[in-house]
């Protein structure tokens, strides 16, 4: 391995991590799908927000992206509550017309927003070492995309940990959570924050949809481990390491999309988690 | 503006394959649509939309060359085993359903998408357009596509119209459904079959990543327009060609453009347009009922107010000033204005110098209002034995909701009565 090699491990090792936390939070109240919407949404989000600042800054990025990605939820609540569609409908419908546009646009932009429709989907975290940058002027150098994410990572370790008790209590028991004075609906907005802040980032290392596997994979593998949410927490960051590790072997191996083969070890590593967890659980 | 009667007239020899190509796809995806909105398995079909692009790329490996029948068997073969999957998942309580799709959607699709780089790597020349499965490549279909897009609306168009009855019952209610004896296993595997089938046709149109929107968005928006699954059908399958062929008429016009996600915006304009506009369940029509149930409620309120009045003071159609009416019963003053203006305009009450009175319909209407609640404050001490300081705030609620028909029981099953639980006069039907 050598230096290039180490950075993309590194920075699908950070991506993995933002994306396992809040992840943990959406498998166990069974939004797991809503993620998927606002993962995909985020995209004309993105696109916006190249058009309107003209760079690829990540001080604009990643507000108007994430803000896309509220925009989502949002909406969603909007058509269950307000029009009593059902859930199902009111996810599939937002987060594919949404997609929609942001396909439109970054076709009709490309050349304003070196994006195309193949990195929307696979991302591009292969060119991650060709873009690197110091905090200080000459001192230490890492990729931009790495800093950006462990710089994330930081905030959303802080913001769990602080908040814990209110996402927990939210998560497990919204009833007695209310009766003791914590707002379910403002540590629903925290998380799906955290949620749109995981996907704007991971976005342009691994693309829409392996988002989702990020989100869900190690969470879902490391519920059926764990009975205590620490420990879920901190398997699912495992299981997101290893995955990385392999995905990044197998897909130099084949000379394939690095994103796709982190998905499928997500996958094997989950049939895996059965098989064991039938024969000794 | 010649391109537009091409496009009309279909003179491009292109045109002729593509139009009813993404015709057929859109319909035929939206009509089977309308069962999985029903069974509420829309996100079922977007995990399969997904789950069909490692079936394509294992078919081109094996194959070689590009196939339509290789790639739809490919698709049909790995849609149906991510179908297979979540349901076992989700019956052996592994994992909760959404966890289930959103897990078998990213890896099927993460699987889909090392292949089609590994393919790509390969070299091998036709591999060329591969890709477009990703986004649909409405604009290259050709005419053996076209003769299977035929064949497979023919199969799906056929086997809903025997099956009707059967789909829908497994759709609205599958254990009534099982207790008449319906096959309903076969039925909803049938169901499960023609949704993969749809997919895999349909993914050439709109490409896997937006199918979900072909099945879910036509169903969604036919759905607001009526109750009766035929109709439902029908408009969602005419929904599903409009959203298709004004996809194709903008990919034409501007040929840059990818028809998929055009053919995505415009299905999802005619549901939100849907959402709001439709009669009775849209969000318009849903406010506009609200506000005349809330008018309707401040008229009768008030006239409530004029027959107090009168009751009191011994005299009919006795002449209020607005601030003394405030004092009966508090109102904001704007609505107090609006409620006595439209009363005026129906001629309930008349306006002397700045004193209202009820004009002699509107003692009537009063009448009848205040008797409604007043017999239904008897009811509920009657038959419910709540105390007589109890049952006015309930009563306020339901005079206004009260029909004729249940005047009339109300009346029979309290025995004709005219004293009410406050000791007041019921007043009289006739007069």
């Amino acid at each position: 391995m050598n230096s290039n090699d180490l950075w993309i491990v590194f920075t699908a090792i950070a991506v993995a991590l933002i994306c396992a936390l809040p992840g943990c939070f959406l498998v166990l109240r069974r939004m797991a799908m809503v993620g998927d919407a606002i993962s995909h949404a985020v995209l004309p989000g993105i696109v916006i927000a190249y058009l309107l600042s003209g760079s690829r800054n990540t001080m604009y990025i990643l507000p108007g992206a994430a803000a896309a990605g509220m925009l989502v939820t949002v909406l969603i609540e909007w058509l269950q509550k307000r029009l009593r569609v059902q859930s199902d409908a009111s996810i599939g419908l937002v987060y594919t017309l949404l997609f929609a546009i942001g396909v439109i646009l970054v076709t009709a932009f490309t050349a304003q927003t070196d994006l195309d429709q193949e990195c929307v989907l696979y991302g591009e975290i292969a060119y991650v070492p060709f873009d690197m940058m110091s905090i200080v002027d000459g001192g230490f150098s890492a990729p931009r995309q790495l800093w950006i994410a462990s710089g994330l990572l930081t905030v959303l370790i802080i913001v769990i940990t602080l908040g814990y008790r209110g996402l927990y209590l939210s998560t497990f028991d919204p009833g007695y959570a209310t009766a003791i004075g914590i707002s379910v609906v403002f540590w629903h907005y925290i998380l799906m924050s955290m949620v749109s802040l995981a996907a704007v980032v991971s976005f342009e290392s691994v693309g829409a949809v392996l988002v989702v596997a990020l989100l869900t994979g190690p969470p879902a593998i490391a519920s059926l481990f764990a009975k205590r949410l620490p420990l879920m927490l901190l398997l699912a960051c495992v299981f997101g390491v290893l995955a990385c590790v392999f995905g990044y072997l197998i897909a130099s191996f084949l000379n394939a999309s690095i994103s796709g083969s982190i998905a499928v070890v997500i996958g094997v590593l989950y049939a895996f988690s059965l098989v064991i967890k039938k024969i000794f659980f | 503006m010649g391109w537009i009667s091409d496009f009309l007239l279909l003179n491009d020899p292109t045109l002729r394959v593509v139009v009813p190509g993404v015709l057929l796809l859109c319909g035929m995806s939206a009509a089977v649509g309308c069962f999985t909105f029903l069974r509420k398995k829309s996100l079922i079909g977007d995990a399969v939309s997904h789950s069909v692009l490692p079936g394509i790329c294992i078919a081109f490996i094996l194959n070689g060359e590009k196939n339509i029948f290789y790639f739809l068997l490919g698709a049909m073969i790995s849609g149906l085993a991510s179908v297979l999957i979540i349901d076992y998942l989700t019956k052996s309580r592994f994992a909760r359903n959404d966890t289930a799709i959103a897990l078998m959607l990213s890896v099927f699709f993460g699987l889909g998408i090392v292949l089609l780089t590994y393919i790509q790597h390969q070299g091998n020349a036709s591999q060329a357009g591969l890709d477009s499965f990703l986004f649909g490549k409405a604009a290259s279909l050709n005419k053996d596509d076209l003769m299977i897009f035929g064949i497979s609306s023919l199969l799906i168009f056929l086997l809903i119209a025997f099956l009707l009855r059967g789909f829908s019952l497994v759709s609205f209610d599958d254990s009534f459904a099982m207790s008449i004896g319906f096959p309903v296993v076969w039925l909803k595997s049938l169901l499960s079959v023609l949704t993969v089938w749809s997919i895999a046709t349909g993914i050439q149109a709109v490409g896997v990543v937006l199918m979900a929107a072909l099945l879910i968005a036509p169903a969604l928006a036919a759905r607001m327009w009526t109750n009766s699954i035929i109709k439902m059908l029908l408009l969602a399958g005419i929904f599903g060609m409009l959203s298709g062929y004004s996809g194709a008429f903008v990919s034409y016009a501007l040929p840059q453009m990818p028809t998929g996600p055009w053919i995505v915006v415009m299905a999802s304009v005619i549901a939100f347009g849907s959402l709001l506009l439709a009669p009775r369940k849209g969000l318009f029509s849903q406010i506009i009922e609200r506000n005349n149930n809330e008018k309707k409620i401040l008229q009768e309120n008030i006239l409530k107010i004029f027959y107090h009045i009168d009751e009191k003071s011994g005299e009919t159609q006795k002449a209020v000033l607005q601030e003394d009416l405030l004092n009966q019963r508090s109102f904001s003053n704007r609505n107090m204005r609006k409620g006595l203006r439209i009363l005026e305009r129906k001629n309930y009450l008349s306006n002397h110098l700045g004193a209202w009175s009820l004009t002699s319909s509107g003692r009537v209407e009063a009448k009848r209002i205040v008797r409604l609640h007043r017999l239904w404050e008897l009811y509920l001490q009657e038959y419910l034995h709540l105390d007589p300081d109890h049952v006015h705030d309930d009563a306020e609620a339901m005079e206004h909701v009260i029909t004729p028909e249940i005047e009339a029981q109300l009346d029979v099953l309290l025995g004709n009565p005219t004293i009410d639980p406050h000791q007041t006069q019921i007043p009289s039907k006739d007069e």
